[in-house]
């Protein structure tokens, strides 16, 4: 078995007759194919697969597949969507434009410009009520970048609006501002590795000798160890529900905002179910992030689930996002339509997990509002801080009990 | 030595692993392209196992590294010998040698304490070097590894660069506590192993547990299959199935459908949380009893 050029023609499967450049592009189209599906290949990973092409594996497609699959793969994520990627590009002649399943979102940048200059550069977000207005407002004047949507629901309309009309340069940099300042004064946590320093609690043994052996070995110069500060992490839960849509608007700024600035955050955002938002989140340009994220928050209808979306974050998204230095946010009005026993569960889980749980609600910016909804009374316990915010002003006033969280 | 994908899966089997055919293939593959392997999945499928099992195949020596929060250069790669060093200039300015000869002396190879990764690369013939839960070391381990895994060689400051005798087979597993780098993953082949398939389980409790029957086996894979479907906290994995199995065995059971009260007093084999155990109660255990049977 040799891995030296690349002779033997494998009759594979009858279809690759010859071993020469026409099975090169086929497995350079392959990868493109793989690279559009969000796989991460770079060069190396080709030259090998093409290695392998000459290798004995690739006598029968039941080798070749889990062959390439092991090379090819990164995350679990990968590996559950390579099959289907193999078969549709090797069986179906290689049609691009058909295997793209992960629904890359591409078509829809212009109307979120065009209503980004549609829309009026206002002071940052006021009262609820002024917000509301303003949201009609721009519902109007943006019809034309929307094209023909006037049919479709009042309901829908609002939740395609809120999350894109906030593109306003000023606000965008004012959310950020935030986000930096909470990402500096929000405490660091300690951790176990230690790092060596002038005073400490433990002696480190391989410098003090290194140090003193100009002294023949006797110990005069001390190093220490001390335990390292490791930053705190962040992760946010953010409502995007109908009866939330007043204020998402401004929240999936600060999440931008907030996954730039910290070292280590994590975004989701959830309203029936739960979307990881994360990675369309760390392009630095805010209108297609935003955009992105627009197209992920679509499919909004019914209530919220807010038991249930913990429910996933807890099962499928906790283990790796959360350490034991991490303080979760949530942002939620609590109108949940699920059970409340639920999320109360889910809480006390999460509670487990966890350094800190920040609740965040809109509604106690309104006056008198005491958290009656049935989600709230089953989460307060759990809950380390609960501080209104629907607007910047308000979230800036939080930062000094978000930093000694 | 380079072996075929289907010699491996005997090999495997020789050693007591029951392999799929596609880990075969990633073990082959890893040998054919030089990579290092790393093994994502559940707590509890088998990915130390797969480790260890590579080792018995190719008659090697397994060094095992496993890692923690915390985990640093000198538990990981070399550390001096304090005592030994510090002795050594004792005796040494006695006999009135000056101190650029003593630290000459003791920072030689004699005083070198040799950790996992180092002594991988130290060997004469290639071991398998087994970094267990490496999602558990910090993100600065995880550069200083690939590092290693790319050049195979280490510098020591003292000491100078040491270079790799044989290049180790290395084996990575991650439980997925923390997202590993982009740039770790793309130096390594991977792959997920999932709980195995019920035949599969079968065969390994038969290979694993002496003296038991097939049906019995065949039984309780289907049982435990039924389980780890339910909504639990923490499924469990296929050492869970061996002890529960050896339990079974143990109480000389040889159809579960018989014993529907024994199987569910076992349980507490497969079910490690007290929610889940009050999850299962007798009831759902006598239902999917029902289905397996």
């Amino acid at each position: 078995m040799s891995r030296t050029p690349l002779p033997n023609p494998p009759p594979q499967g009858g279809r690759e007759q010859t071993f020469g450049s026409p099975a090169r592009r086929r497995l350079a189209g392959f990868s493109r194919t793989l690279r559009d599906n969000g796989f991460k290949i770079g060069l190396a990973e080709t030259q090998d697969a093409l290695a392998l092409l000459g290798s004995p594996a690739a006598m029968r497609a039941s080798s070749l597949k889990p062959a390439f699959r092991s090379l090819f793969c990164a995350t679990h994520s990968d590996w559950e969507r390579f099959d289907a990627i193999f078969e549709a590009y090797w069986q179906d002649r290689g049609m691009r434009s058909r295997q793209v399943l992960s629904g890359a979102p591409s078509a829809s940048h212009a109307p979120g410009r065009r209503l980004a200059e549609a829309h009026v550069p206002e002071q940052a977000l006021g009262l609820p009520h002024r917000v509301e207005r303003r949201t009609d407002g721009d519902g109007d004047s943006s019809d034309g970048g929307r094209g023909r949507r006037e049919g479709a629901s009042r309901a829908e309309s609002l939740s395609a609006t809120d999350l894109r009309h906030i593109v306003d340069p000023d606000d965008i940099a004012a959310a950020h501002a935030l986000a930096a300042r909470l990402a500096r004064s929000m405490r660091a946590r300690l951790v176990r590795r230690e790092q060596v320093r002038r005073h400490g609690r433990r002696l480190d043994l391989r410098r003090t000798i290194h140090r003193n052996v100009s002294h023949g070995g006797t110990l005069i110069e001390l190093a220490w160890r001390r335990r390292k500060i490791k930053p705190l992490r962040l992760v946010v839960l953010l409502d995007a529900s109908g009866s939330m849509s007043l204020y998402t608007a401004f929240f999936v700024r600060f999440l931008h905002g907030v996954v730039d600035s910290f070292r280590e955050a994590e975004a989701f955002v959830f309203h029936t179910r739960l979307a990881h938002v994360s990675p369309s989140l760390r392009d630095r340009d805010v209108t297609r992030a935003v955009d992105k994220l627009a197209l992920m928050a679509q499919g909004i209808g019914g209530g919220t689930r807010i038991g249930e979306s913990l429910a996933t974050f807890n099962r499928w998204h906790a283990r790796r996002v959360i350490n034991s230095r991490t303080a979760v946010m949530i942002v939620s009005d609590g109108y949940d339509t699920g059970e409340p026993e639920q999320l109360g569960e889910e809480m006390r889980h999460l509670r487990r997990r966890c350094r800190r749980i920040i609740w965040l609600n809109p509604l106690i910016g309104w006056r008198d509002y005491s958290p009656q909804a049935r989600g709230m009374q089953a989460a307060l316990p759990y809950v380390d801080l609960f501080a209104p915010a629907h607007n910047l002003e308000s979230l800036a006033a939080l930062e000094p009990f978000l930093a000694r969280i | 030595m380079t072996l075929k994908r289907d010699e491996i899966s005997d090999k495997l089997a020789a050693v007591g692993y029951i392999a799929d055919r596609d880990i075969a293939t990633a073990l082959w593959l890893m040998e054919f392209l030089k990579r290092p392997l790393l093994l994502e999945g559940e707590a509890g499928v088998g990915k130390t196992e797969v480790g260890k099992a590579l080792a018995a195949v190719h008659s090697a020596e397994l060094i095992r590294l496993q890692c923690y929060e915390g985990l640093d250069q000198h538990a990981a790669l070399y550390e001096w010998n304090y005592q030994r060093q510090l002795l050594a200039i004792k005796t040494r300015e006695g006999i009135g040698e000056n101190a650029d000869d003593i630290e000459e002396h003791i920072f030689s190879e004699k005083y070198l304490l040799e950790r996992p990764l180092l002594a991988a690369i130290r060997r004469a013939t290639p071991p398998v070097l087994l970094i267990d839960e490496v999602d558990r070391a910090d993100e600065e381990f995880e550069a200083f590894l690939l590092e290693l895994l790319s050049d195979f060689q280490v510098s020591i400051p003292e000491l100078g660069t040491i270079k790799a005798t044989s290049i180790p087979r290395v084996v990575l597993t991650s439980n997925g506590t923390r997202e590993l780098s982009d740039a770790l993953r793309r130096r390594c082949l991977y792959h997920y192993i999932d709980f195995p398939e019920v035949d599969r389980e079968a065969k390994i409790i038969l290979t694993r547990t002496p003296g038991i029957d097939t049906t019995l086996a065949l039984q309780i894979a289907r049982m435990v299959a039924a389980v780890r479907k339910e909504d639990l906290r923490k499924v469990p994995g296929v050492a869970e199935t061996l002890d529960w199995a050896a339990t079974l065995a143990g109480l000389e059971l040889h159809d579960l459908r018989q014993e529907p009260e024994a199987v569910y007093e076992t349980m507490i084999c497969l079910l490690k949380t007290q929610e889940d155990r009050a999850r299962l109660t007798r009831e759902v255990s006598e239902r999917l009893l029902g289905k397996v049977a």
